[in-house]
């Protein structure tokens, strides 16, 4: 009588398809068609050289600052692959693969970390968000987009990612409330890779699972291994298939290492040991999903090899673009022009005193 | 002309807007069936429904930012903060994401969205419920700050507001919402970026805004008796600023003062007073005053709390220096 149990109909289930030797689950194996697989294997490439060569780039000082995905390849993939042009995805800022996915071209990436402007911009007919650094803010957007979605009646869908560190800001529980209270169509993709900078993820929460947080704002939760290209598929496809059918969002979890640093401005060594770092070498994605596309006969290492050395070819050549495109850009005019549609009065004021300003410091230098 | 309460032209304009286009819609805390605390959205729930005005967990941050991702797609969302210090909640989303969408994207991220709060003195409701507040907003580029000080402004720049593309802070004054005035029938929109000159004169310009304006307004009538004749400008709009109406009324009279019942340290009076002097410093007869709220956080006790705004006579003393 004083003290009852309440019966919680919810659990939260763990979902692994293919481990990290590569074995297979049969039973639980998505019916993904080949030529999807296939090109998900060229993306995780892709994604993968490419993040290699950006930091290269950042070493050279030819980029500046950014946060390399390694590691984290499959859990974006495997998530946006179930996305339709005109669905949504609300990236934080370290989901470069889900981005080049989406239609970010290569050399935009390279120009928004050369600080320009223009790298920022999305092309008209990509429904995806630019990244947004303030953490789990960008989640609170993806509500408003589903939720938009739903009042316009269509079926259309958002995606979101997140961290793990994410989860402690105010924004990630306001924003599952608010989707469940009003049953937006919205995917939360947790990338849970352990580290939000130098905190680990036991110091994030005590929580056992991060998708647990979903049972107390009514919505399924559920865990996946984010190193598992397929269980990320199959969590993800019941999700957004839920989500189209107005049964409401879903958070997923998905356990995963950052195998690099943060962002190219931080040290790693300095709060964790490589021997972890180990450990979750032997757990790449791409390994196992590669061997996977083996088993079935589907790849070989000719091809792969051939896979590599075109993706690779892709890279040189986007680097190349936007070395040149760049060498066209970078009028600091510019940072006057997009604070109003229509430029009030005092600020085109200060945009020709900035222009007078940096003719003469031109003609100085000129003169120098 | 129909007299009407500053709160019913308020719930008149965001009636005519929902109407006119459905991707308006309202949401905050207790705007539904209760119709919001200062009854600016009464009816709308039996008329639009929950779909349109949406009640909200209380979670400032949450609604004000899903709001931000609605406007990206071309809804307009009008969400109301209960006060506007409760707007303290919000600000990485009001300043790091509603303002700085546009510039950040390209120009192409629009954030058509109005957040209407109230803020001031006035009820006895202490430091945390009486703040002004404004000049937090009138210092980040890519915002616009409203502030109405009589039923007919009320309506107009709400209404104007609503149509604007970019992020609006509408802020009320809680001492406004049962005042009454003169209101045209036909439908109307005021621009924003116009101020009014609420009163002509030829001694003395006061420039103000807000519940100010109506302080403003009653001295200037009580100098008039005096022979004393003032220039009431009430701004509306404090971003963007009507600097036109402003340098026209300072070289007419050549004395200006501004008052405003916010703190007077990095207050909006500030930054006025400095662009007169570097506009139209040869046409004034000596340098521009601030008549502003003390620099301290407003006290619960009604009597402190009037003492620490500018009152009527404060306002009088001060052009009377003047002249």
């Amino acid at each position: 009588m004083p003290r009852n149990t309440i019966n919680i109909p919810d659990k939260i289930e763990y979902l692994s398809i293919l481990n990290e030797k590569g074995e297979l689950d049969a039973g639980l194996e998505p019916d993904i068609p080949e030529e999807l697989l296939l090109k998900l294997h060229r993306a995780l490439l892709l994604s993968r050289k490419f993040d290699e060569r950006l930091l290269n780039l950042q070493r050279q000082g030819r980029i500046g600052t950014f946060p390399p995905i390694n590691g984290q390849e499959a859990a974006q993939l495997g998530a946006v692959a179930l996305l339709r042009p005109s669905d949504w995805m609300v990236p934080a800022f370290r989901e470069t693969a889900a981005e080049i996915w989406r239609g970010r071209s290569l050399e935009s990436v390279i120009i928004y970390n050369n600080g320009y402007s223009e790298g920022a911009e999305i092309p008209q007919d990509l429904n995806n968000l630019p990244i947004s650094v303030p953490v789990g803010s960008q989640i609170l957007h993806a509500v408003g987009l589903g939720w938009a979605a739903k009042y316009r009646q269509t079926d259309d869908v958002a995606m979101t990612f997140f961290g793990d560190g994410a989860t402690s800001e105010g924004d990630f529980h306001e924003g599952l409330n608010f989707a469940g209270v009003f049953q937006a169509p919205v995917i939360f993709v947790c990338q849970n890779n352990h580290w939000a900078i130098s905190l680990p993820v036991a110091k994030q929460t005590r929580s056992k699972t991060l998708a647990q947080k979903a049972l107390a704002y009514g919505m399924p939760g559920i865990q996946v291994d984010g190193n598992d290209i397929l269980a990320v598929y199959a969590a993800a496809k019941e999700a957004v298939d839920r989500a189209r059918a107005d049964q409401g969002p879903t958070l997923i979890e998905c356990v995963t290492y950052r195998m690099a640093v943060h962002t190219t401005a931080d040290d790693p060594k300095r709060y964790r040991t490589e021997k972890e770092v180990d450990k979750w070498r032997k757990r790449d994605p791409i390994v196992r999903f590669q061997k996977y596309l083996v088993d079935k006969g589907l790849l070989s290492e000719d091809k792969i090899a051939g896979i590599e050395s075109e993706v690779l070819e892709v890279i040189q050549a986007a680097v190349d673009g936007a070395e040149e495109k760049m060498k066209a850009l970078g009028d600091p005019i510019d940072m006057f022009e997009h604070a109003y549609a229509e430029m009030p009065a005092y600020l085109k004021e200060q945009k020709e005193a900035f222009v007078t300003e940096v003719a003469e410091m031109t003609e100085e230098g000129d003169h120098g | 002309m129909a007299e009407m309460m500053y709160r019913d032209a308020l719930n008149r304009a965001l009636f005519e807007e929902m109407r006119r286009d459905p991707f308006v819609f309202v949401m905050g805390e207790n705007i539904g069936w209760r119709g919001g605390s200062y009854k600016v959205t009464e009816g709308l729930m039996d008329e639009f429904g929950s779909e349109r005005v949406i009640d909200t967990p209380i979670a400032e941050a949450s609604f004000t930012g899903a709001a931000v991702g609605a406007a990206l797609v071309g809804t307009r969302p009008v969400v109301e903060l209960l006060f506007i210090d409760f707007i303290l909640l919000t600000m990485d989303q009001i300043v790091n994401q509603a303002a700085k969408y546009k510039f950040m994207s390209g120009g192409q991220g629009h954030v058509p969205m109005v957040l209407r709060t109230q803020g001031g003195m006035g009820n006895g409701l202490a430091a945390q419920h009486s703040q002004s507040l404004e000049a937090l907003f009138y210092h980040i580029p890519g915002l616009k700050v409203v502030m109405p000080s009589v039923p007919c402004d009320a309506y107009g720049l709400l209404v104007a507001s609503i149509r604007d593309d970019e992020p609006v802070i509408f802020i009320e004054h809680k001492l406004l919402y049962m005042t009454k005035g003169e209101v045209p029938e036909e439908k109307y929109v005021i621009p924003l970026g116009e101020a009014h000159i609420k009163k002509t004169g030829e001694d003395v310009t006061l420039l103000t805004y807000s519940h100010m304006t109506l302080k403003c307004l009653e001295a200037a009538e009580l100098l008039e008796r005096e022979g004393i004749s003032v220039e009431v400008v009430d701004l509306r709009t404090l971003k963007p600023l009507d600097t036109k109406t402003i340098l026209a009324s300072a070289r007419k009279t050549g004395r200006v003062i501004v008052v405003h019942e916010a703190c007077r340290r990095g207050g909006i009076g500030g930054d006025i007073a400095a662009m007169i002097m570097e506009e139209a410093y040869d046409d004034l007869d000596g340098p521009v005053a601030r008549i502003c709220g003390k620099d301290t956080s407003i006290p619960y006790n009604l009597n402190l709390e009037n003492a620490c705004v500018p009152t009527v006579e404060e306002i009088i003393e001060g052009v009377v220096k003047m002249v």
